[in-house]
């Protein structure tokens, strides 16, 4: 088991009653970045929700050895997740620095880590009184990622961390999740397959509520007619379509 | 002018009540999405144990003014964490069945309350200086107005420097905005449920304890008739917005008092025109987030 830090089996998730991932399995190795594929509308951000215990799930996760899927949000967060939210969910109201307060949690935050988030994100440091309502997409997102370094954490999920990001500033967030996937596994749902190729080791592709493919991202992305296949693009144009 | 006066200081001192009860309900509401019916019935109880304990001392001692505010505010308190524990968090995210137990609560507290106090008011006295009067600009102001509105100001800046400048105060406007981010970053956001009910409660109470010495009288419906219009200021001044809650109280108190004088007793229902204006023009209240 030591190998695997999620053993994800056979989750259902349902929203308002509703079920929005079927049955889904997968586990994410103790190292790296492991790539969560899939159309539009598949069910990835559910899946992670499910995971967190956001949205309402059967089936069992497990995460580091130990059962997590009876535990409520706070204290599956607790036992070392971090997440990274598909549309940021920064608290607009709140100035950055309380942001990233808010975030740290006990006995897990430390003056290393802080002063790494600061380095990392230098543009934070100076808006530290700003709320984070006015801070541009790209220093949101830069919130969400510092908000899940702040903490020592088993495993972090990052729900397309790039979408609607300028180029310049999608550098900045693969070379963030590359330093910290130096030192924790990253689950990682991501549509564009560039930044996959240039992160991901592993992919796991979910369709019709199911992962219908798991394995290699570089075989994946490499193997055209399966790309074109699981996720309706040609591997080489980069992003997924619906 | 002295008329004017007189009904500006009659209204900010009404509307400082509205204040002490819409407060909690716009905190609980913003936080919980619960519109908590049950306020109402902290506010008597409040008032009710507040002047019973006023009355062991001596009502028209300062000392026992003292300790019904206190009383009051603790019994509030009280009453409010011991409801949000017992009543509310087992119905956890069910906000109908929530909202339903407290409209149970209040009927049943009131009923009980008429059978403990019977359904008669009781006429209260308190400290002389209270009800005698000082003259502005010519009109005899009630020095009680006075002690309501400073109280009730002194609430708000509490509860704005609790909401500033303390970690619960930030988790609580972070779950204002998205509570469920807020139990994604590992915070157990029921214990702030819990407070906040303390918090508004404890306003309620003391509002209760002042309620009754505003209006002369306290009684087992002063909660219920108070609620009404707390509920009307909540969504006037935005649902879970407390500067919302508290421009809107002073607004709404002050319509009334002029409707009431210079419109023939129109008072109430200007107030409703208020609502459905307000309503109309900007459906989240005055300083709600947009829906
Ligand atoms: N809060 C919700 N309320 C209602 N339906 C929801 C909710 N969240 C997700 N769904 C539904 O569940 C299905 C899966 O949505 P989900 O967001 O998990 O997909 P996704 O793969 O993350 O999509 P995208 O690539 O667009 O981010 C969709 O049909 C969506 O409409
Ligand atoms: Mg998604």
């Amino acid at each position: 088991m030591s190998g695997q830090v999620l053993v994800v089996d056979h989750l259902a998730v349902s929203v308002a009653g509703q079920q929005v991932v079927e049955d889904v399995s997968f586990t994410v190795p103790a190292t790296g970045i492991t790539a969560v594929l899939g159309r539009n509308g598949v069910g990835k951000t559910s899946t992670l929700k499910g995971v967190l215990g956001l949205y309402q799930r059967t089936g069992e996760v497990t995460l580091a050895g130990e059962r997590i899927d009876a535990l409520p949000t706070h204290k599956v967060v607790q036992r070392g997740i971090g997440y990274v939210p598909e549309d940021r969910e920064v608290f607009a109201r709140l100035t950055v620095s309380e942001n990233l307060a808010l975030a740290e949690r006990q006995g897990s935050a430390t003056r290393e880590r802080r002063e790494m988030v600061d380095r990392l994100f230098p543009d934070l440091v100076q808006r530290r009184d700003q709320m984070a309502g006015t801070l541009s997409g790209g220093q949101q997102q830069m919130v969400a990622l510092a908000r899940v370094l702040l903490n020592d954490n088993l495993l972090l999920l990052v729900d397309e961390p790039t979408k609607g990001l300028a180029p310049l500033i999608v550098e900045q967030v693969i070379e963030a999740l590359r330093l910290a996937s130096a030192t924790v596994p990253i689950l990682l749902v991501e549509q564009n397959l560039d930044v996959v190729r240039r992160l991901a080791g592993d992919a796991v592709v979910i369709a019709g509520g199911r992962v219908v493919h798991t394995g290699s991202a570089s075989d994946l992305l490499s193997d055209e007619l399966l790309t074109q296949r699981l996720l309706g693009v040609h591997a080489e144009s980069g992003e997924v379509r619906p | 002018m002295s008329t004017i006066v007189l009904l500006l200081a009659t209204g900010l001192g009404l509307g400082a009540l509205y204040f002490l009860v819409a407060s909690g309900l716009s905190l609980i509401y913003g936080l919980m999405h619960v519109l908590n019916f049950a306020h109402g019935a902290f506010l008597t109880l409040g008032a009710l144990l507040g002047y019973a304990a006023a009355l062991r001392l001596d009502a028209t001692s300062w000392p026992g003014f003292i300790a019904s505010i206190l009383v009051g505010a603790l019994v509030g308190a009280g009453v409010a964490t011991l409801t949000e524990l017992l009543l509310i968090r087992p119905l956890y995210e069910r906000h109908i069945e929530q909202v339903l137990v407290t409209v149970g609560l209040s009927l049943a507290s009131v009923a009980l309350f008429e059978g403990i106090w019977g359904t008669d008011p009781t006429f209260i006295r308190g400290p002389a200086w209270l009800d005698e009067t000082t003259g502005i600009l010519g009109a005899r102001v009630p020095n009680d107005r006075f002690v309501i509105i400073g109280v009730a100001a002194l609430v708000l800046l509490a509860i704005v420097v609790f909401l500033r400048r303390t970690r619960y105060g930030m988790i609580i406007r972070a779950g204002v905005e998205n509570r469920a981010m807020v139990t994604a970053l590992g915070i157990d956001v029921r214990r702030s449920f819990t407070l906040v009910f303390a918090i508004g409660g404890a306003a309620a109470g003391l509002g209760g304890v002042l309620a009754a010495h505003y209006f002369g009288y306290v009684s087992p419906s002063l909660g219920g008739s108070l609620l009404i219009f707390a509920f009307i200021v909540t969504v006037i001044g935005g649902l879970g917005s407390l500067t919302g809650a508290a421009v809107a109280s002073v607004l709404v108190a002050l319509l009334q008092q002029f409707a009431n004088y210079y419109a023939g007793g129109t008072g109430d229902f200007v107030i409703v025109l208020a609502l459905a204006g307000v309503l109309l023009v900007r459906p989240s209240g005055l300083m709600g987030k947009a829906a």
